[in-house]
């Protein structure tokens, strides 16, 4: 190993909170071991109305993989009476691709030779009046995890643009301190959502190998961060596909899940990314999470927690998009550009993180939604 | 019969069957009010102040009187706010007060309830507010000017009924203002069941929205909240549980 640094050890300026829940799901996730269920489990677990974590756990085991069909039944039911057939919809803008991390995985990441750009505030009102003459009322911010290239200002300016566009405001960024996380709440932004990419330490130690991210717990407490800064909801996620999928899966649900213990209030949300080839990397596949595991652990989410909002990736096709659509995912993109300035139509100004799978317009998805029997909704909340 | 009015605020409904509006697609609500004789329907305000797209407001008919909800709000002080949003759109002084702040079972909190139907009615709103089925908290909407009480009957979405009779039946007991069911009614008979009981109407949307056929479903709301409520004029009869009974077990000595 070269010199890295301790990756659980804080650097000056992050703040720490006090809080049991990064241990409580580590000891839950280390305690897991999805080769013990038997089918039995899984259908117990499909009896119950409430499930507990190790409900929760055997519906992402193997064991539960012949009982998909009924699993995803199962998730369809809950999907419909906490969200009727309304499926939400958004688009991601990324304003900047300056990184400061190594993580060997990632398009974005400080070594790989990629164009650099990020957008001036008069660039990031033209890209999202364009995205707004969509119809689109939700956006979703994001940047490279560079604090110096783009610091906090700099994205409360883009919140502030983006509230004179839309209606909801996500933000996908660097882990921020809680006040930091205030600061940008009153500028417009409503939600967060931080990749925690795998809850394996020593697997996350061997991906991100320098650069702020490479701190483990301090991403780990993002999300507990942002609403003690009055952020309204959430989200969660592992890049599935990085360790051992099904323990991310798991840890990534029982992170939501103490988390809404905790904050009864907190609105919840997942994303459900996997591995795509990204530039320079075409070698990187996903090895075990095909579509239908990966449909598994949308399914398991669902069922645990029935009333988070879940995003269904770009870095799908849109037959796969779809048809989950309605039954595990209640959220979808739509005219998705990972590029800096993608939406102008112009050249972008800087390269994509990842290469999408779904490259289809506003209408288009709706017309999906339509045909799917859902409404599309692109509205959800009020902001006063 | 035709005198019998729901009357909330000084306005009168003849049908006694509100329709919850989140759950379905725009399109579809149109129908669903027609099949169930619908006269107010709930609008969620964090749908309905949006741009051009599918607004809902452009799919509810002239004639249907407004209830525009205040789901998304975790305070009595956004509660308040949405309210005063939702005058100035134009949806009329009618608000249904929703206080959530619990994103897992969406169970509604009275005191918060309480504070926003005091400052609301004062502000000269029709406040019908959303509760947990507890009497006390129901004397004080009473007290706060509250038009209606809304008790839940089961878990919002939950289609699983009268799962808090005993709680409604003692609202409707002691209040004397038109108690409303408001979530949980998964199915017609449970419906019709609550209002048998007293209550004043009955308020569906997941039932319908997750139905086979939702407009068939409307309908079928719409009978059963009929039956009920005639059911209630009529006062039910003599109804045995569990047991046979002589007509006078205990005085019937006295006619000897």
């Amino acid at each position: 190993m070269e010199n890295r640094i301790d990756h659980m050890k804080y650097l000056e300026g992050m703040e720490v909170i006090d809080s049991d829940i990064p241990d409580r799901v580590i000891k839950a996730m280390n305690d897991y071991e999805p080769e013990s269920f038997k089918a039995t489990d899984v259908t117990n677990a499909l009896r119950k109305e409430i499930l507990s974590p190790a409900d929760f756990a055997a519906l992402l085991s193997p064991a539960a993989e012949p009982y998909l069909e009924q699993i995803a039944a199962r998730a369809k039911e809950e999907t419909r009476k906490h969200f009727g057939n309304s499926v939400m919809m958004f688009t991601p803008l990324y304003i900047a691709n300056y990184c400061e991390n190594h993580c060997i995985y990632c398009g974005f990441n400080c070594m790989n030779k990629i164009h650099r750009a990020k957008l001036s505030p008069e660039e990031i009102d033209h890209e999202m009046k364009l995205i707004a003459e969509t119809g689109l009322e939700e956006v979703l911010i994001l940047t490279g995890e560079s604090r110096k290239m783009s610091d906090v200002k700099y994205i409360g300016e883009a919140c502030k643009i983006a509230s004179k566009y839309f209606r909801v405001i996500g933000l996908e960024i660097y882990p921020l301190n809680v006040d930091e996380y205030r600061y940008l709440q009153e500028c417009g932004a409503d939600y967060v959502t931080v990749f925690q990419e795998t809850y394996d330490s020593d697997r996350y130690e061997t991906l991100h190998l320098a650069g702020h991210k490479r701190i483990f717990p301090y991403r780990f407490n993002a999300q507990e961060r942002a609403i003690m800064g009055g952020m309204r909801g959430v989200g969660f996620a592992a890049l599935l596909g990085l360790s051992d999928f099904r323990k991310d899966a798991f840890a990534t649900g029982m992170h939501a899940y103490l988390l809404q213990k905790k904050y009864p209030h907190a609105e919840i949300a997942f994303s459900c990314p996997r591995l795509r080839p990204t530039i320079n990397h075409d070698e990187i596949n996903p090895k075990d999470v095909h579509e239908r595991q990966l449909f598994q652990v949308m399914c398991a989410y669902r069922i645990f927690m029935p009333f988070a909002s879940m995003t269904i990736s770009t870095r799908e096709r849109a037959g796969f998009r779809d048809h989950v659509i309605g039954v595990a995912a209640t959220k979808i993109s739509a005219g998705v550009s990972t590029g800096i300035g993608g939406h102008s139509g112009e050249e972008e100004k800087g390269d994509a993180q990842f290469i999408i799978s779904d490259p289809r317009t506003v209408d288009e998805v709706r017309d999906a939604i339509k045909a799917m029997g859902c409404q599309p909704v692109f509205n959800d909340y009020v902001r006063v | 019969m035709n005198n019998d009015k729901l009357i909330i605020g000084g306005h009168e409904f003849t049908s006694r069957f509100i329709l919850g509006s989140g759950k379905f697609s725009v399109r579809d609500t149109k129908t669903v009010l027609e099949n169930g004789g619908v006269e107010m329907a709930t609008l969620s305000v964090r749908r309905a102040n949006t741009g051009d797209q599918e607004n809902i407001l452009d799919f509810i008919p002239q004639g249907i009187t407004l209830l525009p909800n205040t789901s998304g709000a975790r305070t009595a002080d956004e509660a308040v706010r949405i309210a005063r949003l939702a005058r100035e759109m134009g949806c009329g002084d009618f608000v249904k007060i929703e206080i959530i702040r619990d994103s897992k079972y969406l169970l509604p909190d009275n005191e918060e309830t309480v504070k926003a139907t005091e400052i609301l009615a004062k502000e000269g709103f029709i406040v019908m507010p959303y509760m947990m089925p507890d009497l006390a908290a129901a004397r004080k909407l009473e007290a706060a000017g509250a038009a209606s009480i809304m008790p839940l009957a089961a878990p919002i979405g939950s289609n699983k009924g009268l799962c808090t009779k005993d709680f409604i039946k003692i609202i409707c007991e002691e209040t004397d203002l038109p108690v409303i069911v408001d979530a949980g009614i998964g199915k017609p008979s449970q419906a019709c069941e609550a209002m048998e009981l007293g209550c004043a109407a009955v308020m569906a949307n997941t039932a319908i929205a997750t139905a086979g056929d939702i407009a068939l479903m409307a309908k079928a709301f719409k009978l059963a909240v009929e039956a009920g409520r005639l059911a209630y004029i009529a006062k039910t009869g003599r109804v045995l549980e569990n047991r046979g009974e002589a007509s006078s077990p205990l005085t019937g000595f006295l006619h000897d």
